[in-house]
């Protein structure tokens, strides 16, 4: 050729890209495990921190109502001071039968807050064995789960919950408990569906195989490694779960299929308003704000947990 | 030695007329950055590279070495997040590496194609082939007709061209939506195609096939090539000129066998050393220790100066004194899956048809087919994870389907896989430590204390620090976590491991490493190994027997010298040819200096 960039061998300084040694082991930082790097993501998202402080404002009002409010919220009742304006002391006025608003929503915090706890409790604890039992095995249980799920899946909330709440055994014994078990009844299936779908995706990786060929067995593979890798979603779907049981929760108390009268909760509350709506909205006002602010940060906290464990951010 | 790659576009240089060509592409000084997280990530520095028309020049690198994203550059398809951050890229004299996005659209397609790497997504699974090559046609304004289509397709080596514009993607195998791709890069006739590990999907021999159609038909066209490949062998068969890149900067450029055989910065050294394509012998730990190499054949006289770590490993050896007896047979084996094909219907289809073979103690021996071989489905049926339909896998002279559930677990202590996926075979939520003391808490061997005395000795032996310990898979590299597998493999001190395509996942530098840590550990612990893989030139590298598969068959057994000094079936023969870089095979003293 004529040429003369055919001949050209160019070779860079050495000193310019020093040759490592092939594949050291990073040794500068300290270990990180799947826990640990989501948590590192997860305290500087603001969306994570106003969430949180919200929770745990929610739970501390939950567990400990007499910190925010000495006034108790039936026993001075007094039809004087029905539908009342704010007074000192008395920062969110009066209800229609003249009890303290502020104190009322502080108090039906916990029923509120432990329906949805309970609820989710038993919705994991139902959903994630059925959902990983089908996912693992698969084959007849898997159908037999599945169309389970389904029937459950087709009712609607309200409607469900209006033909249980009818049968004798649950109109007789109105309590929170009943209120937990028709929400686990109609809300288990989504839980395990996503359970079922997680299980499926690790049940085939490699690693699996892995431990199976060192002689751990089925069932040890399923709770030692496959679960624990399928829970991201749970944990986001938990969470978020929690603040819609507070709200069906609310749904069934207002429309008096819910918590007893005697129970003081949010959507109770809400249903008392009713009558003087017109009059004084600021008594629906209150606990359909504390119940917002409830669910709100329960959905925050979710979707910033999604992010933080989605498995497609991690580093490699 | 002939380079007929070589020749060809050296004469469609000399076509293309003047002594002062010029370059078509001219890269000088290229900076990339990429913005992340944890703030500006410098991915290419002083990159610079020469294409002149009708030339094919490769850029050979490791992983995460920049080659991709250089070639990115070139077209101008630069993730969101990265940019140009200095020098220019120079296509006829015209810099492109700041031109607007209109400009740029003008010349994809047109001036610049581009043959992208995955063959199985790069295809829209919506629309048909010929669809998506007349998209190509259309926005390039061509004429774009069903015969344009057919015949751009048929161009690219699709036969039945009109018949296969209508079908979809998922009807072409891997070879063939590659030619597709192929087409649809070269379907405008662009003057320079930029080819990304265009075949390293694919089996060699249809890698060769597909090269070869694709030399063909840039040299018909006086198309310039940018090569982008992982394997320094290819390059230097494909290519006139090699740029070598290592952690982002250009470390070596030049004529392709003048720095194949004088490779003179000490990466591209290591590289041509450690390049499985080119190396042409065993691995030999044992020989260095001072065994001769018949003794790899039989371990029985391993040197008394190795050193022996467990003392089921010295026990062993000892036993091997008195018979190197088979440790494996496999006789008449053969699995039939059923396929569904309709309610109620369902055929046959045969994986593994009536194989046999036998494995000596303390020997490799390697199982070599293409995608669909049955190899893999041999590895499952070894393990005792997958039931044989018929046949025999005898271990240790006890048929293993006679075992009961006991003996399983027993079995399971002696035959240890390594997968293919370093990412996929540890558990994310398991630290290192977990990770290899599982076996020993499984089986349950020894207490906390002894068992964390036993995972310091095997991450010695894997030569990982041991401060690897609480580390978790995704801190590691690839080969790191390979080496953590080898590891857990090794904690229950088995007999015989089977590796599953074990190496093939890594840069060749890290499958070298890997390698010679294989071949270290049989010479210390006269372990047995069966190798499952795609790749010939791996089985050069380790084997000491070799078993051909094609489609569920055993076409070709013997010695490993034997069947690639004088392979006797003519798929061997193709397999071996197939072997890029093959007929460039250097010398050892070059290889190993």
């Amino acid at each position: 050729m004529t040429s003369n960039y055919q001949a050209d061998h160019y070779v860079a300084p050495i000193d310019e890209t020093p040759l490592l040694a092939t594949d050291s082991v990073r040794t500068d930082q300290a270990p990180l495990s799947l826990w640990a790097e989501a948590w590192r993501k997860l305290r500087r998202r603001p969306l994570f921190i106003v969430s949180a402080l919200l929770i745990v404002l929610l739970v501390v009002i939950a567990l400990f109502p007499g910190l925010f409010t000495q006034v108790a919220p039936n026993d001075n009742c007094d039809l004087q001071f029905s539908d009342g304006a704010p007074t000192a002391g008395h920062p969110f006025g009066y209800t229609f039968q003249g009890c303290d608003v502020f104190s009322r929503v502080i108090h039906g915090t916990q029923a509120s807050l432990s329906v949805g706890v309970l609820s989710v409790i038993f919705v994991l604890v139902i959903g994630v064995t059925l959902g990983a039992l089908a996912g693992f095995f698969g084959g007849w249980l898997d159908a037999v789960i599945a169309r389970l799920g389904d029937i459950f899946f087709a009712l609607p909330l309200v409607l469900g919950a209006l033909v249980i709440t009818q049968l004798p055994f649950f109109k007789d014994n109105k309590s929170v408990w009943t209120v937990v078990m028709v929400i686990v009844l109609l809300a288990w299936p989504q839980m395990a569906r996503i359970t079922r779908g997680a299980v499926m995706e690790v049940r085939n990786a490699d690693f699996v195989t892995a431990a199976r060929s060192l002689g751990v067995s089925r069932m040890g593979s399923l709770l030692r490694h496959v679960l624990p890798n399928a829970l991201a979603p749970i944990i986001v779907l938990a969470t978020m779960e929690l603040g819609v049981f507070i709200v069906a929760e609310a749904t069934l108390s207002f429309l008096g299929i819910g918590l007893p009268g005697s129970v003081m909760s949010w959507g109770n509350d809400i249903a008392a308003a009713q009558p003087s709506l017109r009059t004084n909205p600021a008594v629906l006002l209150y606990p359909a704000t504390a119940l917002s602010i409830t669910v709100l940060s329960f959905i925050m906290l979710g979707d910033a947990l999604r992010d933080a464990l989605d498995p497609k951010s991690r580093q490699r | 030695m002939k380079v007929p790659h070589m020749t060809t576009s050296k004469i469609s240089v000399s076509e293309a007329g003047a002594s002062d060509v010029k370059p078509l592409l001219e890269i000088r000084d290229l900076a990339i950055s990429f913005a992340t997280s944890g703030g500006e990530v410098q991915a290419v520095r002083n990159a610079h590279l020469t294409i002149m028309p009708g030339e094919t020049v490769a850029i050979v690198g490791e992983s995460g070495s920049g080659k991709s994203t250089t070639a990115l550059a070139a077209i101008g398809l630069l993730p969101a997040n990265g940019r140009v951050s200095g020098g220019q890229i120079l296509l006829d004299g015209e810099d492109i590496a700041g031109a607007p996005e209109k400009r740029m659209i003008e010349l994809r397609g047109n001036t610049i194609g581009m043959v992208p790497q995955d063959p199985m997504s790069n295809l829209n699974p919506v629309w048909k082939i010929g669809y998506q090559v007349r998209e190509t046609l259309r926005a390039n304004g061509r004429p774009d007709g069903p015969d344009d289509v057919a015949r751009v397709l048929a161009e690219a080596g699709l036969p039945d061209a009109h018949r296969r514009a209508k079908q979809y993607p998922h009807e072409f195998s891997g070879g063939m939506r590659q030619r597709a791709l192929i087409a649809i890069g070269l379907s405008c006739q662009p003057r320079l195609l930029i080819a990304d590990e265009p075949t390293s999907a694919l089996d060699v021999t249809v890698q060769r096939q597909i090269l070869d159609h694709l030399d063909k038909m840039t040299t018909e066209l006086g198309t310039s090539v940018l090569l982008i490949t992982h394997d320094l062998g290819l390059a230097a068969e494909r290519a006139d000129k090699v740029v070598v890149m290592y952690r982002g900067n250009v470390v070596e450029a030049g004529p392709s066998l003048d720095l194949l055989r004088n490779p003179r910065h000490p990466y591209t050294q290591r590289l041509v050393a450690s390049a499985p394509s080119l190396a042409s012998r065993r691995i030999q730990v044992a020989k260095e220790l001072g065994v001769e190499s018949e003794d790899l054949l039989a371990p029985s006289e391993a040197s008394p100066g190795a050193a022996f770590t467990g003392t089921t490993a010295q026990h062993r050896a000892q036993q091997g004194k008195d018979k190197p007896e088979e440790v494996l047979r496999v006789e008449n084996l053969s699995k039939v899956f059923k396929l569904r094909s309709g309610i109620g219907r369902s055929a046959d289809f045969t994986a593994v048809d009536s194989v046999s073979f036998g494995v000596k103690r303390g020997t490799t021996t390697a199982i070599v087919g293409e995608s669909g071989s049955g190899k893999s489905t041999v590895a499952q049926m070894v393990l005792n994870l997958l039931p044989p339909t018929s046949g025999r896998i005898v271990f240790d002279g006890v048929d293993t389907a006679t075992l009961n559930s006991r003996e399983i677990f027993a079995f399971r202590r002696r035959v240890q896989p390594i997968f293919q996926d370093p990412y996929g075979s540890l558990d994310p939520m398991y630290n290192i430590f977990r990770t290899i003391e599982e076996p020993l808490r499984t089986h349950k061997v020894g207490n906390r204390a002894s068992r964390e005395k036993k995972v310091r000795e095997l991450l010695d032996q894997v030569a990982l620090p041991q401060s690897t310990m609480q580390r978790y898979p995704n801190e590691l590299s690839g080969g790191q976590r390979q080496r953590v597998a080898v590891a857990r493999a090794l904690a229950l001190d088995p007999e015989v491991i089977i590796c599953d395509e074990a190496v093939s996942a890594l840069d060749v530098l890290v499958q070298a490493q890997v390698l010679n840590l294989l071949a270290d550990l049989q010479a210390n612990l006269g372990l047995t190994y069966l190798f499952i893989t795609h790749d010939l030139a791996v089985v050069r590298q380790i084997a000491d027997h070799v078993c051909v598969m094609e489609k569920g068959r055993l076409v070709e057994t013997g010695a490993t010298d034997d069947v690639f000094d004088a392979p006797q079936q003519e798929y061997t023969k193709a397999l071996l040819n197939a072997i890029p870089g093959a007929s460039l095979m250097l010398p050892p003293e070059v290889a190993t200096a």
